[in-house]
């Protein structure tokens, strides 16, 4: 841990010199005008199938995934390949849902969801919540890409007392926030594929390799404790692991693509064909996200946690240094340092479409509607680029000055949050029977709930719910899902009964289809 | 989009509810046997369905984009 990996630092930042220079030169590529918004923040809506499916896949698999996947089946085991199921269930709802979402807001210019609710229900402050919920559930999102490449700069050796320490991180920060500045979402897209390109090597060489130096997967499975290697089979009276594994893959499924950088992914694609084309090329990244999950069991057969040399990181990057100590374990030097980037750029091509979204969210939905509703595109997309770096700092700060385990928790916060959106987006894609603020009170509800039970239970993920005496554990999100929709239906139907309020829709039926 | 043709489009999309039941079915695939290649059944079931779930998904879009 304290000397400097030469060879390995070198491949590094070579390739992330090279990956610097990619984010700047793609501000000409498919040259728009980045004065506007949908230029700057959705890179003119015109990425093709391929660019796309990069583009998401930069996207949505990130570095804290490819860290922490493989650090929960590391610690926790058979649990974490939950992201497996997940990851299959989000496609369906990608291919159905989705491409009306890209039609309605390419006919009504409609940047953000929040955008389409205030279209949809015209009620700006159904659309405020969808916003805060958006810009608040990325933060930490963004902090914890952050994570990542701490855990990789520390692997490589990189260690210094008090800022120098910081120093590493802050310098990629600042490469991060510049071109995100200058390129909008063509830097993203284009480091994307370099990425994807460092992550499917990286992967393919450690499940062929690895497996091989240990004696075959038979070998690596025998070596995980049995308890670890299975759900636990549910005692009487409760649905137990089951029931913990299913809804932690619906609900992290329906939470997924309500993240604003989820949504300007999909809407920067060309058209909605393109979009359901995805849905059936984006698992070829689940797949590699099962394999990568396995390198925890790996990291368990190959015993690194036990090795003196990787004691200093398991000290201070717990379970999530499982998977560089065994990329440092079993491979050259010039290796290590390709897969480190993998991981490193990984890091900031999510970061920099977060920080975008998040930006995109905030000018359109706050700036525009409550600050400065007469501002020119210039001063929007002006706004646009500030707040991007500025949601950024944050996140860095964030980073440094807190506890890594408190972004964690954000983390399963955020997931809580961002999920309570889905009445208003997604019924909202198909129906306007709910009226808009029974949607409110509906979001007010399950966030304050979901919040509380998540601070009550030491921000554990699951609710032990238990219903006349037999248990279904699960995924706070979703039971609070459940309530919100409740509560917003049963509203709906009394405002509806006394003819309380009506919304006007800026939409036509139409909309919501290919031209 | 109405009529007919939207009822052939919905006859596909069970394809698409098919995934659902496949990637949850945990007390059918939570078993060792049998393994493939030393890999418990829990393992290579589901990275099996990642990629039976991408065809399907596929086959969906052929049929119903030929169709619209």
């Amino acid at each position: 841990m304290s000397t400097v990996n030469t060879t390995a630092l070198t491949v590094f930042v070579l390739l992330f010199c090279f990956i610097t220079w990619l984010g700047f030169v793609a501000s000409r590529w498919r040259r728009g005008n980045l004065d506007h918004l949908h230029e700057w923040g959705l890179g003119g809506r015109r990425f093709g199938t391929l660019i796309t499916w990069f583009l998401i896949g930069g996207d949505l698999y990130t570095a804290y995934t490819f860290i922490a996947v493989p650090a929960l089946a590391f610690g926790a085991g058979a649990v974490a390949f939950f992201a497996v199921p997940y990851t299959i269930i989000v496609y369906p709802i990608l291919f159905v849902v989705f491409p009306r979402l890209w039609n309605v807001s390419h006919k009504r210019g409609y940047i953000t969801s929040a955008d389409f609710v205030k279209g949809r229900f015209g009620n700006r402050w159904l659309a405020l919540a969808v916003t805060l919920a958006g810009i608040v559930a990325t933060m930490p999102y963004i902090a914890l890409q952050l994570v990542g490449l701490q855990v990789v700069i520390g692997a490589l050796g990189v260690a210094g007392e008090g800022w120098i320490g910081d120093l590493p991180l802050i310098i990629a920060f600042v490469i991060l926030a510049a071109f995100t500045y200058s390129s909008g979402l063509r830097a993203p897209a284009a480091i994307a594929i370099v990425k994807d390109a460092l992550i499917f090597i990286t992967v393919f060489a450690v499940i062929v390799f690895v497996p091989a130096k240990l004696g075959g997967y038979g070998a690596i499975f025998a070596a995980v404790p049995p308890q670890k290697l299975l759900l636990a089979i549910p005692g009487a009276g409760t649905t137990g692991a089951y029931s913990t594994y299913t809804t932690l893959a619906v609900g992290s499924a329906l939470a997924l693509l309500l993240y604003p950088h989820s949504v300007t992914a999909i809407l920067s694609a060309s058209s909605g064909h393109a979009v359901r084309r995805n849905a059936a090329m984006l698992p070829a990244y689940s797949f590699v996200l099962g394999l990568l999950a396995l390198l925890g069991f790996m990291a368990i057969a190959a015993g690194v946690d036990k090795l003196p040399e990787y004691a200093g990181g398991f000290k201070t990057f717990k379970a999530n240094f499982a998977v560089p100590a065994l990329v440092l374990q079993m491979f050259p030097s010039w290796f290590v340092g390709v897969a480190f980037a993998a991981i490193g750029i990984g890091a900031l091509v999510p970061a920099a479409i977060m920080s975008i979204a998040a930006a995109n969210l905030f000018t359109r939905n706050i700036y525009k509607e409550f600050v400065r509703p007469d501002c020119s595109h210039v001063q929007e997309s002006n706004m646009a680029k500030w707040m991007s770096l500025i949601v950024k700092f944050g996140a860095l700060v964030f980073i440094l000055v807190v506890d890594q385990q408190y972004a964690i928790q954000m983390q399963l916060l955020g997931g809580i949050w961002i999920i309570q959106t889905l009445p208003a987006v997604m019924f909202g894609l198909y129906t306007r029977w709910f009226n808009s603020w029974a949607l409110l009170i509906g979001w007010a509800v399950g966030t304050g709930l979901g919040t509380w039970i998540a601070a009550t239970n030491g921000f554990k993920p699951m609710w032990p719910l238990i219903i006349q005496g037999f248990g279904i554990p699960g995924y706070t999100a979703l039971y609070t899902l459940i309530l919100n929709i409740a509560v917003a239906a049963v509203l709906t139907l009394l405002i509806n009964l006394f003819k309380l309020a009506k919304d006007t829709d800026q939409t036509s039926a139409s909309d919501y289809h290919a031209a | 989009m109405t009529g007919p043709g939207r009822e052939a489009r919905g006859g596909w999309y069970v394809l698409l509810a098919l995934q659902f039941v496949l990637a949850l079915c945990v007390p059918f695939y939570n078993t060792v046997e049998p393994t493939l290649g030393g890999m418990p059944f829990f393992y290579w079931y589901q990275l099996l369905m990642v990629l039976v779930s991408a065809l399907l998904t596929a086959i969906v879009y052929f049929a119903t984009e030929r169709k619209s």
